[in-house]
């Protein structure tokens, strides 16, 4: 029993609390610098949204765990801020205003790792008069296998971009052939085959016969993607016999035509697609600049909205700070084409999302509430303030 | 003390103060550009004064707002201005191009200075290989560009500026610009009835003279840096047009626009040396505008006024005699000088405010808008809380403190404007008043407060250690102090940053992305939840929260600036690379003044002769 009070009583200290903020201040300080080398978003998985930051001695040795990452560190500050609630909770009005703006604490805490763990955010890229029901992610990659002119439309077949880099073979039970990975590129680099560089063709057939391909490091820069390829060869179930090897790549617009068995499929490796049940087409992009310079003012967006499902068909307008929130789905204004004909519209699905609206009322309320109770306590001239 | 001495001392500075309202009187046989200097234009798609723009383009090009002729004579910049819009040939002889580059110097082949004001007249000669290099520096990512390279860039683009505001009023080589625009309209009105009477053959040489006119006055529309030709009654300030967009619209003499025939006569008068008829073409154009667009006439010889005064300019000089006068008081005279100090703090801090609240005023928008907006706004917030603090205490530290914040946030302010137009509009992302309102302000309020608990945690441990002033009264009331500060900035800069989150929800679709300003506002928060905590659990006492509060100025300083100069993230509309020397030095000296609060008691002039009690609560040994 007294070991247990123990660790509770570690697990509620102020001393727990400092050391986690101590922590958090140093990680942040440090994520930030880093990031000027590695990058926004590689930062954001090795730092924040991780349990340890790892470190090795070479690229490819053993990592170890050097400094406690974000998770880590929001996941101590949350027990020891729930266990201090526990232990330390007393109804007194002196401590409502603290106790609220903690509660807000814990609920906003527990609302960013929701959101971390299960927040999607994609792109829908649209040219006015175009209308699409899904968005992609370039964050995630996919190989679509379509079967071109099939008997109830086409057919689709997806395998995960991340499925591609553990090699073997890929099978499916709606294709009569299997797809052995022969090469994998997480990111690459793509040209032309010619006779002065004398480079070897990437593959044997399709596009990929012209064009050489060569392994590059992971993008780092803000605006930087990786450009995944992958060298797939293609075996007839039937007969087991290969009809040689193609290259897919995200850097491919047009997708890689097969034939066997006298039925035809398209390979393509894209940026991973969710579909909607309701559809947006785009009407009108407009870019206004102040008079006179090209500073921007205003990018806007004014789409329409279809769902048969709901009877539903409206225009929308979507622009800066004014995003369109249907079905869960929240579009915002993020970019355009370059020649304005079109938009770019960032979608985020993120079901962890009311926590923070929630959170901050709650700390509102309590800091609210502090502050009216010293300010009039400081009228009463009462005692000096201490610490609760 | 006399009793009056604090109200003398007072009205002195009033006087001072006000001896800026008055116009500056025309030297005797030369223009009068006080109408000329208050007429409204669009650039940078702000309508402004021409003084405005006269103050900015100088700024800009050598880096003050007068210039200085080579004979030593002070000249206004709207004088300036005229020469350059109305007689291009005397402009180039003004030395007007900071260059301050020895390998810029050399490649000109002149003498090694530290810094050469350059006129355009001289440097015509190598626009050519100025352009190149400029051009190659441009292509160069901006953090690898050599010194040699970021100096030949900026005077390429400081001749670009120039000579595109030699283009603005009319094409650079008019001679009797009313003649020439009346001519051609005539010969357009000419050429029009002709084809209208169903002659298909207009006069040759009338023809000629179109082509030839169209084809100039298209390339002023281009050139011009500014529009001159103001919409008629109604117009909105889109509708600005440059003279040669006007100039080919017209049909017929009657439909040149006003302001154009206005600054042509100005301009003729102007090179003719006919201060009257100068004066009196100004004048009409004036009241014509006053008439049309009373709104927009009316916020520009506002502001022209607000040049004039330069009330950050003025606070910034009389804060420092407030922070010394308080300082002072610490010494000799305690009341009257405490009183006389606080007294010129708060008409500096009236002078500042009426500063901050004219910028809101012209430009429709909450007082932080950019970099050099924060920096004005962080002063206001420290010195009213200063202000508050000295009410409250009445022993001098308020007002020295608020003295020197006001002062140095000013300084800042100052270099942070050496870029141009301060109230420049804004990029389309910020173009939101209720967040500026509350998230941007709420957080510029945190970083005051931070500073300011910064400076009083300062004064601490230079008191303490340098001098015996140290009491133990003064101590706890310090600490009292800065805990009520930290408290202070901890709630503004937590409320700040959720608030930053949520707008981050609203325009970006996520609540927080790790982006560099972002974690710069967290880095506070946690710092502020730091101190907080650990004297709450009692890990340090009074020099402990000292150090921490000096550590918080570091910190702020680079939630500020260093995260801006890191070049990632989204918030890339505040970027600025020059002053980094600057944030090094102020982190060293911060961390300077934290190994400072260390040394040991003996070490302290203050406390060599305090008891163990004393001491104890002031942090040094182990706790009671």
């Amino acid at each position: 029993m007294t070991a247990l009070n123990r660790l509770l009583g570690i697990v509620s200290s102020l001393r727990l609390t400092v050391f986690c903020l101590a922590a958090a201040f140093v990680l942040v300080f440090v994520g930030t610098l880093a990031q000027v080398n590695h990058g926004l978003y590689y930062i954001q998985e090795q730092y924040f949204q991780s349990w340890f930051i790892k470190w090795s001695l070479t690229p490819d040795g053993f990592k170890i765990p050097i400094f406690p990452g974000g998770h880590l560190i929001g996941a101590v500050l949350l027990v020891n801020l729930i266990a201090a609630h526990i232990r330390r909770f007393s109804w007194t009005w002196r401590k409502l205003g603290i106790q609220l703006i903690h509660l807000g604490l814990i609920i906003m805490l527990a609302g960013g790792l929701a959101t971390d763990l299960f927040s999607v955010s994609s792109y829908m890229r649209l040219k006015e008069g175009e209308t699409k029901n899904y968005s992609e992610d370039s964050d995630r990659m996919e190989l679509a296998v379509t079967e071109l002119n099939a008997q109830d439309g086409d057919q689709v077949t997806t395998v995960p971009g991340a499925r591609l880099a553990d090699g073997g073979t890929l099978t499916h039970e709606s294709l009569p052939f299997k797809m052995v990975i022969k090469g994998f590129f997480r990111n690459s680099d793509l040209k032309m085959v010619t006779q002065e560089s004398g480079n070897a063709a990437a593959s044997s057939n399709g596009a990929g016969a012209r064009i050489s391909i060569k392994s590059m490091p992971r993008a780092t820069k803000t605006d930087d993607h990786d450009v995944m390829s992958a060298v797939l060869e293609i075996l007839p179930n039937k007969d087991g016999k290969s009809l040689g090897t193609w290259l897919v790549s995200a850097a491919m617009a047009a997708p890689q035509d097969i034939e066997v068995d006298g039925r035809r499929w398209s390979l393509q490796l894209r940026a991973a697609r969710y579909y909607k049940p309701y559809s947006l087409s785009l009407i009108d992009f407009t870019h206004e600049t102040y008079p006179g310079t090209q500073t921007p003012k205003d990018f806007s967006s004014k789409v329409t909205l279809t769902d048969p499902t709901h009877n539903e068909t409206r225009q929308v307008k979507i622009y800066m700070n004014h995003p369109l929130r249907y079905q869960g789905d929240t579009y915002y204004q993020s970019g355009f084409e370059p020649d304005n004909s079109g938009t770019v519209l960032q979608v985020v699905r993120n079901p962890g999302g009311h926590a923070t609206y929630v959170a901050c009322a709650v700390m509102t309320l309590g800091l609210l509430f502090q502050f009216i109770y010293h300010l009039t306590r400081f009228a009463r001239r009462a005692q000096p303030v201490t610490a609760p | 003390m006399n009793r009056s001495i604090p109200y003398l001392v007072l009205l002195i500075a009033g006087l001072w103060l006000g001896s800026s309202w008055v116009s500056p009187k025309p030297k005797p046989n030369d223009f009068d550009l006080a109408t000329f200097s208050r007429l409204p234009v669009l650039v940078g798609g702000r309508i402004k004064p021409l003084d405005t723009v006269a103050r900015n383009s100088l700024l800009i090009l050598r880096g003050k707002q007068t210039l200085r002729l080579t004979n030593g004579d002070k000249m206004e910049a709207s004088r300036w201005l005229a020469d350059v819009l109305f007689n291009a040939p005397v402009a180039d002889t003004y030395p007007v191009f900071a260059i301050a580059n020895q390998e810029v110097l050399g490649m000109f082949g002149w003498p090694q200075a530290d810094k050469k004001y350059g006129t355009y007249a001289e440097l015509q000669p190598y626009l050519q290989k100025i352009d190149e290099e400029g051009k190659l520096a441009a292509d160069t990512d901006t953090k690898q560009r050599s010194p040699f390279q970021s100096a030949i860039y900026n005077l390429r683009n400081s001749l670009v500026l120039y000579q595109r505001l030699k283009e603005s009023v009319h094409p650079e080589d008019a001679t009797n610009f009313t003649a020439e625009i009346n001519t051609y309209a005539a010969a357009v009105a000419a050429c029009a009835s002709v084809i209208k009477q169903g002659n298909a053959q207009p006069d040759k040489d009338q023809i000629a003279l179109l082509k030839t006119s169209l084809a100039r006055y298209e390339s002023q529309a281009q050139g011009s840096y500014m529009l001159t030709v103001a919409p008629p009654k109604g117009g909105k300030p889109g509708d600005w047009l440059a003279t040669g967009t006007a100039l080919i619209r017209v049909d017929s003499p009657a439909s040149i626009p006003p302001s154009v025939t206005a600054f042509a006569a100005m301009s003729d008068a102007f090179r003719a040396g006919k201060h009257e008829a100068f004066a009196q073409a100004a004048a009409a154009y004036a009241e014509t505008l006053d008439r049309a667009h009373p709104d927009w006439t009316g916020r520009s010889t506002y502001e022209l006024r607000f040049n004039r005064m330069e009330p950050f300019y003025q606070s910034m000089v009389l804060y420092v005699g407030a922070f010394l006068l308080a300082c002072g008081s610490w010494l000799v005279c305690p009341k009257g000088l405490r009183k006389t100090a606080f007294l010129l703090l708060l008409l500096t801090f009236a002078v500042h405010s009426f500063g901050m609240f004219s910028r809101m005023y012209l430009q429709g928008r909450p007082p932080v808008t950019n970099l050099y907006s924060s920096a004005i706004f962080v002063g206001w917030g420290a010195v009213l809380v200063a202000i508050v603090l000295e009410r409250m205490f009445r022993d001098g530290i308020g007002t020295a403190c608020g003295g020197m914040v006001g002062f140095v946030t000013l300084v800042i302010a100052h270099h942070l404007g050496s870029s141009g137009d301060t109230l420049e509009m804004m990029q389309a992302v910020l173009d939101s008043n209720f967040w500026l309102a509350t998230h941007v302000v709420i957080i510029t309020a945190g970083y005051s407060a931070m500073f300011l608990a910064g400076m009083l945690a300062v004064v601490y441990v230079l008191l303490g250690v340098c001098t015996p002033l140290l009491t133990k009264d003064t101590a706890q009331t310090l600490t009292r102090m800065v805990y009520g500060v930290v408290c202070f900035a901890t709630l503004f800069s937590f409320v700040g940053t959720v608030l930053g989150g949520i707008w981050a929800d609203q325009s970006w679709g996520r609540f927080w992305g790790w982006d560099p300003k972002e974690n710069g506002a967290l880095l506070i928060v946690l710092w502020c939840g730091l101190i907080l905590h650990a004297r709450w659990g009692g890990f340090i006492r009074q020099r402990g929260l000292m150090a921490m509060a000096i550590g918080g100025n570091a910190i702020t300083a680079f939630s500020w600036f260093g995260v801006n100069m890191l070049g990632v993230g989204l918030h890339s509309y505040g970027f600025m690379d020059k002053a980094f020397p600057w944030l090094v030095g102020f982190v060293i000296i911060q961390g300077g003044l934290i190994l400072l609060s260390r040394l040991p008691a003996s070490k302290w002039a203050s406390f060599r002769a305090a008891g163990r009690r004393d001491l104890t609560a002031a942090g040094f040994g182990p706790p009671a």
